[in-house]
């Protein structure tokens, strides 16, 4: 081994206390890197695999009924390649020992082979026999729920009747990785399920044999699925088409590409930010310790070494830093992947959902800090290039001290000689001194970032179970139904209040860009489901024209006042130019509202309802479920608790989990800064803390001297890092937004005050670190040393 | 162009440096002419400032003058750059600095093998040692030497690499009578034994009787210049 190598580990050796916590801020980013790249890849991979191996569309489309002669005209359209028609049918079930209704999707399967396209992978039981109109596959999230085992039978309400279904096969489906009740934006396996039956059982019950009321394509290779939906929306308008949507669309796909974008910004945000902090907490160590072996770094390249090795020798002390916290990194990443993973798995579906972490992920996590550490590198390592090698001839001047403006200002006056002291040594260096101010700002930052993520999502579910679902049930016609719909509703047990709604599918469009979706009549003054922004508050809707939420607004491109076509998708199919009346800062999804009175006026019907909002009694609640099980009117009821309960099993328990991993990242962080700041400063001032120590001194005044550094810098810290903490918040909640779901910029006062708390704890804990190492101060040695 | 004097190791003519700190300019050496020839052991007297360091830093390639040309054999350091200044002290120079500049997390025979790791032709770092008489404390950290003995350390480590030019700034400054002594014998040792050309800084007049030839500096001039007849060895000097 060169003998340059042997000093580099010796001082690493002398250095360990920071270079580990150094390591660990690498290992960090490096650890979050690992984790939501690996995650995502994995993902990627599991998903992309599955649709392809069992076949998901790439255009879906549903429509009123079609005869099945129309599916060979679908297949003749060009670029599609194949087409499976269909049978999809919303039921309300009666699931053995539960009370309340829960809400069933029959989707028809061939009987007698599988399915072109949407094939599901059976888990357990067996396939439909054709001979046994009865027999059902329903999906494992529901089976789990409810402990369904092939050879148990269901209940379902079919075209009004009641109806008993054996099950036969627990299924999952590629259409169904995330399962979600249409219309809900949280999955709850509980009260919804998918089952899949036999294509002529289904179609004689429902009175669509020989039709069908939803058809899958798979497009041919190099066939745009714009085009295709044109076609086929053309093709299925006179049979109640509702606008066909390309895979990007399904509501399934959708969430799991929105969950995977959101992946991988908190994957390339967060890491950065860990790394640039490695990158200058390096930065601000190896300015140190060249600063301390300035003469050192004379006499080597007095002896003969040139610029280039000494710049390498001190290049790799931050290297071999980098590269050891970059390979723990990546272990833990691992492990913290196979974690996230598997909780992934409990509500995206897969038939298997392997976790691998790619040669790839960990090579360009472990290159990454490598680059970060030579980043934090350079600036020191320049310092040490540019000293003249006569340097090592001359004995090291002393320290410059003038009277600073602290000083003229007459402050210090008024302080103890130690506080002048500490004073005029921050004031000598004030750079320096905001450097490590800014390094702690950034843990404080990144601690306003975890608790604020808390508060986020608490705010977010309290806003839209406090604010926006006022109800407690909804029910839903199966046809839009007259007047005499809602007094049925109302007179159901234990019904407080109703509130009509109509919902239209249609297609909005503008200039080149559209999407399909349903617009949401309410009152104008809606009670039980308010239309809520951000900023905005409790939105009331104008008489006229659209109420858009924003991020519709951005996928149409369009602005208050904007006309937009509204293509209904139903009834007459009339099209209309409504205009927009305002823009909502939603929180969750991409909705459309209009006054009810307004969107009867452009359907040109009369006090027709979709469905009805409930506020309910809840002694009458048992009762009420019970009745609604066997209304045949309502098609679905979902209820505002069961969601609210079904996001804390699932999401909310991802996300907890994702917080605690960024604030015991940023408690590392806040360490890693803390302590080096305080092991810096005890490095530069060691000698003359021993001269004070020597001069009658005691422990306890220069241990003022020290910690008072380090309390005024970490006082600086604070505001700075509150400050830095809101815009690093308004970054990663902008590049966070997606179509579901946008997280509100509201950092609560005590996120703040966790985190100042937090990190000046920390500070203290590395504070008394550090004043354990000054009781021990080796007088002798110090003074004897050169440094 | 001037063509070196063949048998000559250094040549220094009309050599200045001035020093330049803000609106003040420090003229350390004013013109000086030098010639060293090989296995020469010279002493460097004169008081303080007079421009000593400046001129022994110039030799060793550390530093470049503001005017005036400067040769090592056929070297013309003043022509060098920086990276040829790094070869030529690699290849060629050995230094003793007033203040050691020993690294301290490295033991002394490492102190030595940091030269001899890039040297053409060392000798073993542990034989350097024992020329200074240091061999049974090369696992010492300079921690945990005398100022002497790391002293001895660092010559150790400048005569390992058997460099033709051995360039010493107060090598005994820091130092008492005996253990200056026998530094200066460790010196003289490899003037003798290796035929090194020597360059000592003093400022005690009486170290100039083991040198062959005594130059005297004041004020940025090399004031006068006397040869020995006879040199006497470093045990006898009287301090
Ligand atoms: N790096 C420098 N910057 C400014 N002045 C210097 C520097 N090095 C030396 N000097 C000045 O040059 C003069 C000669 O210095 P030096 O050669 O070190 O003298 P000596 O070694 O004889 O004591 C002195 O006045 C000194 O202050
Ligand atoms: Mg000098």
């Amino acid at each position: 081994m060169l003998t340059l190598d042997r000093k580099l580990l010796r001082d690493l050796s002398q250095l360990k206390g920071q270079v580990l916590a150094i390591g660990l801020v690498i290992a960090a980013g490096v650890a979050m890197f690992a984790m939501y790249s690996s995650t995502f890849e994995s993902l990627d991979h599991t998903h992309t695999a599955y649709y392809d191996r069992y076949r998901l569309a790439d255009v879906f489309a549903s429509l009123k009924r079609a005869p099945l002669s129309t599916a060979s005209r679908l297949e003749a359209l060009p670029g599609v390649a194949q087409v499976e028609p269909r049978v999809v049918v919303q039921v309300t079930l009666d699931v053995p020992g539960m009370t309340e209704p829960a809400r069933g999707l029959l989707l028809s399967i061939p009987e007698h082979r599988r399915a072109i396209l949407n094939d599901v992978h059976l888990l357990r039981g067996r396939y439909i026999h054709a001979t046994h109109p009865d027999e059902v596959l329903v999906i494992e999230a529901f089976a789990t729920a409810h402990g369904l085992e092939p050879g148990d039978p269901i209940g379902a309400v079919i075209n009004g009747r009641r109806r008993e279904l054996m099950i036969v096969g627990i299924a999952l489906s590629p259409e169904y990785v995330y399962t979600i009740a249409p219309g809900d934006l949280l999955p709850d396996d509980r009260r919804f399920g998918v089952f899949w039956m036999g294509r002529r059982a289904l179609s004689s019950a429902f009175d669509m044999e020989g039709g069908f009321n939803d058809v899958s394509l798979a497009l041919g290779p190099g066939a745009s699925s714009e085009a295709v939906i044109a076609d086929v929306d053309r093709l299925l308008e006179r049979y109640g088409g509702l606008g066909a949507i390309p895979r990007r669309l399904q509501v399934s796909a959708w969430f799991v590409a929105n969950e995977m974008r959101e992946m991988k910004t908190m994957g390339s945000i967060l890491p950065v930010v860990f790394l640039a902090v490695a990158a200058f907490l390096l930065n601000v160590v190896l300015s140190r310790i060249i600063s301390v072996q300035r003469t050192q770094v004379a006499a080597m390249k007095a002896v003969g070494y040139s610029n280039r090795e000494v710049a390498l020798h001190y290049t790799k002390l931050a290297l071999a830093v980098a590269f050891a916290g970059g390979v723990l990194g990546v272990a833990v990443g691992a492990w913290l992947g196979r974690g996230m993973t598997s909780m992934y798995s409990q509500y995206f579906r897969f038939p298997e959902f392997q976790y691998f972490l790619s040669p790839r992920i960990a090579v360009v996590a472990v290159g990454v800090s490598l680059v970060a550490a030579t980043l934090g590198a350079f600036g020191a390592v320049r310092s040490a290039v540019k000293l003249p090698p006569a340097e090592a001839m001359r004995p090291e001047p002393p320290a410059s001290f003038k009277r600073g403006w602290l000083e003229r200002s007459g402050l210090t006056r008024m302080l103890s000689e130690p506080g002048r002291m500490i004073l005029r040594n921050l004031g000598r260096s004030p750079v320096r001194t905001l450097l490590s101010a800014t390094g702690i700002a950034f843990a404080i930052a990144l601690l306003v970032f975890g608790f604020f993520f808390v508060d986020a999502v608490e705010l977010l579910m309290k806003a839209q179970f406090e604010e926006v679902m006022l109800h407690d049930v909804t029910t839903t016609f199966v046809e839009p139904t007259s007047a005499a719909g809602r007094h049925e509703v109302e007179r159901l047990p234990g019904v407080l209040y109703t509130e009509p709604f109509r919902a239209v599918p249609v297609r909005l469009r503008y200039g080149a860009r559209s999407r399909q979706t349903a617009v949401m009549g309410l009152p104008a003054v809606p009670r039980l489901n308010r239309v809520v922004g951000q900023k905005a508050g409790v939105v009331e809707l104008p008489a006229e024209g659209l109420v858009l939420s924003s991020s519709l607004g951005e996928v149409l491109g369009v602005e208050v006042g904007d006309r937009i076509f509204v293509e209904v998708l139903e009834g007459r199919r009339p099209v209309r130019t409504v205009p927009v009346a305002r823009l909502v800062d939603e929180y969750l999804g991409t909705s459309a509202y209009m006054e009810i009175g307004a969107l009867r006026r452009l359907m040109r019907e009369g006090a027709v309802l979709s469905g009805a909002f409930l506020k309910v009694d809840p002694a009458e609640l048992d009762r009420l479920h019970t009745r609604l099980k066997a209304t045949p009117r309502v098609a679905g009821v979902s209820l505002s608790a069961a969601a609210y309960e079904s996001f804390q099993n699932t999401i909310g328990q991802t996300l907890g989990l994702m917080i605690t991993i960024n604030l015991i990242f940023a408690a590392v962080i806040a360490c890693g800064v803390v302590y080096n700041s305080a092991r810096v400063s005890l490095s530069e001032r060691e000698r003359d803390l021993a001269s004070l120590r020597v001069l009658g001194f005691t422990r306890a005044e220069i241990s003022f001297i020290l910690l008072g550094e380090l309390a005024v810098v970490t006082l600086i810290a604070v505001p700075l890092g509150l400050a830095l903490g809101y815009l690093f918040c308004r970054g990663i909640i902008s590049a966070l937004a997606t179509e579901l779901l946008r997280i509100p910029m509201v950092v609560e006062p005590v996120s703040y005050a966790w985190a100042a708390v937090a990190v000046v704890a920390v500070s203290a804990l590395s504070g008394l670190a550090v004043r354990r190492r000054l009781d021990r101060l080796d007088l002798v040695a110090v003074l004897k040393s050169r440094e | 162009m001037t063509l070196q004097p063949s048998g000559v190791a250094f040549s220094a003519r009309e050599v200045t440096k001035v020093y330049r700190m803000g609106e003040v300019e420090v003229h350390a050496l004013r013109g000086v002419d030098l010639e060293l020839m090989p296995s020469e052991l010279i002493v460097l007297l004169g008081p303080s400032g007079s421009g000593k360091s400046t001129l022994l830093n110039i030799l060793g390639g550390l530093d470049v003058p503001t005017s005036g040309t400067v040769w090592y054999r056929d070297h013309e350091l003043t022509a060098a750059d920086e990276s040829e200044l790094t070869r030529y002290r690699r290849e060629h120079v050995g230094f003793v600095f007033q203040f050691y500049n020993l690294i301290p997390s490295l033991t002394a025979v490492e102190n030595v093998a940091l030269v001899t790791d890039i040297s053409e032709d060392p000798m073993d770092p542990a034989k350097a040692l024992d020329l200074v008489e240091l061999g049974d404390r090369r696992d010492h950290f300079p921690a945990q030497l005398s100022g002497g003995e790391q002293q001895r350390v660092a010559i150790a480590r400048a005569i390992a690499k058997q460099p033709e030019v051995l360039l010493c700034d107060e090598p005994t400054g820091a130092l008492d009578i005996s253990t200056g002594i026998l530094v200066l014998e460790a010196i003289a040792r490899v003037n003798r034994e290796l035929g090194t050309t020597v360059a000592v800084i003093t400022h005690n007049v009486a170290i100039a009787a083991m040198a062959d030839r005594v130059l005297r500096m004041a004020d940025g001039r090399i004031a006068s210049a006397e040869r020995n007849e006879r040199r006497i060895s470093a045990s006898e000097l009287g301090w």
